[in-house]
């Protein structure tokens, strides 16, 4: 708790940024999201968009596990559904850039209250064990229909957005930045409606919620809804940012990265799923970059990064679960709180 | 319908499912005891498989020395694993433990990949390889030993865990923690113990598995299957390893040979979701544990 935020009226009590600095602090990162396009390399805007769609994704997970307590190992099944969805409309319809990636966010949103359904007779791993299988089905599907294109999967044409075809990360990096902002955005403000804080009641005790006239089951599948249309939206982004999909983009070990992400950023926050999936995916680049820094001296390097890549990852989900359970987020928190108290208390 | 080829391909089920079940009972002994859900047990078993391989191909030992080589090795594992990752964990939520071991599964397949390399690897022979009939039906020599190894591990198990003062422990921490304290019994070394054995009879599974299909750095995919078999079984029962490792392997072999080998996932997995809409505690599991 900090001293001398004293508030006079309900607006500013409501404030989702309640002090000056903050809103500071989020205009100049603002101007450095819009300006970054026009300093940085190609590399670096791919890293970006990729770290945006990553963010949006692990945002809506974060959603369903960390703010109403369900465990979805589907997620990245759930982006394929939207990835795909996309690339039908695109290449059989025809229909407009944003107008496909809502569509292919609402139908993904559909599938998720599918696959929810379960969740109100199994729960906890039950119901993590059910994401798993209904990932099998949805990638058994997808590579037997022949909407979908097979094994081969569906390459798509650059997406247009005013008349300009949008094929470099430069151009990509225009949608895609601003649509993961507004999803965090509206992230952030669910947990401060209702619904929100009906996750949230379900998530601390099912049982108790209900008594307090929370209907479980349409809650649970709101939570599913929401969380897959956020996973259905990244998805798309996806989709027309690698330009093809196929029933191996979106393996088990995504759904695990995306639970990774929020685990390691920390659950149950906005700033968490933000922090989590930026860290998890940079990880692997500053690995690259390490093995490119050790092959003058030890010319294998190269070769053992793959598998050095999975031994981090896991020892990273390990080590922040038996060391820092609440993640990026809290240590986010600590040194916050330093500057809050300092010089009163070090 | 062709009698003789329905009986072989049922005989190929019943061997890989004797496989499901040794694993099974491996994964099922864990949570019986600790309540942990390990999703490791793949990765447990694929490490057995290697461990064989680097004993056997890499220090030219005989099977007979490499076999428990492979075996201690997946119980160092397990007490290294129980008393480094899993105790630590203890009182953390399900989910907490549960992500763990999926962590582990990734340390170890990236371990095996660091030292082994990544191409699939065929373990030396060591069983005889005489052809093998019964009535008619012909059956692959490695398949029928591995099923009969995998039977004698289970019955070894299922024996131990009645009439051994370990098992008994084990059964007694299963049915209620608290009063096997009071009781007199060590819990935390109940834990270990189950890990320990655990983990040695996945990672003697792995050699088997190794020996009929070969190993690979994705082996671990067997966990999967596994984990239908303990959800199908009911996840703290023995005999429901048993009868679903069995299950399972049948319906596989069938579902491979009559629709193609990657329909064999989408059936076990739609099996599991009709048993987990259905009877969600499994076919012989206790009902409680629908609460977890």
């Amino acid at each position: 708790m900090r001293i001398g935020t004293l508030k006079t009226s309900y607006a500013a009590d409501e404030a989702l940024f309640d002090t000056r600095l903050q809103k500071l602090l989020l205009v100049l990162a603002l101007v450095a999201a819009v300006l970054f396009p026009f300093v940085a390399s190609p590399y670096w805007l791919f890293l970006a968009c990729l770290c945006a769609i990553n963010v949006a994704s692990a945002t809506g997970l974060n959603i369903l596990t960390g703010y109403t307590g369900l465990v979805s190992l589907g997620q990245a099944a759930f982006m394929s559904v939207g990835a795909y969805a996309v690339a039908v409309l695109e290449i059989h319809v025809g229909t407009p850039f944003l107008i496909n990636l809502l569509a292919g966010a609402l139908v993904t949103a559909l599938v998720g209250i599918g696959v929810g359904i379960p969740s109100l007779r199994v729960k906890g791993l039950y119901l993590a064990i059910a994401t798993i299988a209904a990932s099998v089905v949805l990638h058994f599907v997808f590579s037997h229909w022949s909407l979908t294109g097979g094994a081969r999967g569906l390459s798509m044409p650059p997406a247009t957005l005013f008349g300009v075809a949008l094929d470099q990360p430069f151009q990509l990096y225009w949608p895609i930045m601003p649509v993961t902002v507004l999803m965090v955005l509206g992230a952030a403000n669910l947990f401060r409606t209702r619904i929100g804080r009906a996750f949230i009641a379900i998530r601390d005790r099912d049982i108790s919620a209900e008594v307090l006239g929370i209907p479980l089951l349409r809650y649970k599948l709101m939570s599913f809804a929401v969380s897959s249309f956020y996973a259905g939206l990244a998805g798309g982004l996806w989709a027309y940012f690698f330009r093809v999909v196929t029933p191996e983009s979106f393996p088990l070990v995504n759904s695990i990265f995306y639970l990774a992400a929020i685990i390691v950023g920390g659950m149950g926050t906005v700033l968490g799923g933000i922090l989590g999936a930026v860290f998890m995916t940079m990880v692997p680049e500053v690995l690259k970059f390490a093995a490119g820094m050790v092959t003058p001296f030890y010319p294998d390097a190269l070769a053992l990064l793959a598998p050095v890549r999975t031994i981090v990852f896991g020892a990273l989900i390990v080590g922040f679960l038996i060391f820092e359970p609440h993640g990026l987020a809290e240590i986010w928190c600590r040194i916050r709180r330093f500057f809050h108290l300092w010089p009163f208390k070090t | 319908m062709d009698w003789l080829f329905l009986t072989e391909v049922f005989l190929a089920g019943l061997g890989a499912g004797a496989l499901y079940a040794v694993t099974g009972v491996a994964f099922v002994l864990i949570y019986k005891a600790t309540r942990v859900v390990n999703l490791a047990i793949g990765e447990i078993l694929m490490l057995g498989g290697y461990a064989f391989f680097g004993a056997a191909a890499g220090w030219h030992l005989p099977a007979w020395i490499a076999l428990p080589v492979a075996v201690l090795s997946g119980a160092l594992v397990g007490a290294v694993v129980e008393r480094g990752l899993i105790r630590p964990m203890l009182g953390e939520s399900p989910i907490s433990v549960f992500m763990v071991t999926i962590g582990l599964g990734s340390i170890l397949a990236g371990f095996v990949q660091v030292v082994w390399g990544a191409d699939p690897l065929r373990l030396p022979e060591f069983m005889p390889s005489a052809p093998i009939f019964l009535g008619e039906a012909y059956l692959a020599p490695k398949v029928a030993y591995g099923f009969l190894a995998a039977m004698l591990v289970l019955a070894a198990c299922v024996s131990a865990l009645r009439f051994s003062r370990g098992g008994v422990a084990l059964k007694a921490t299963a049915a209620d923690q608290g009063a096997a304290y009071s009781v007199g019994i060590d819990v935390p070394r109940v834990f270990s113990l189950s890990w320990i054995v655990a983990c040695a009879v996945a990672a003697g599974a792995g050699v088997l598995v190794g020996a009929i299909g070969g190993i690979s750095p994705t082996m671990g995919v067997f966990g999967l299957s596994v984990l239908v078999v303990v959800i199908v079984g009911g996840l703290d029962s023995m005999v429901g390893a048993l009868v679903g490792g069995l299950l399972i392997g049948v319906v596989e072999a069938f579902a491979g040979t009559f629709l193609g080998g990657e329909y064999k996932f989408l059936v076990t997995f739609s099996i599991m979701i009709l048993v987990l809409m259905l009877r969600p505690y499994g076919l012989f599991g206790t009902h409680e544990i629908e609460r977890l």
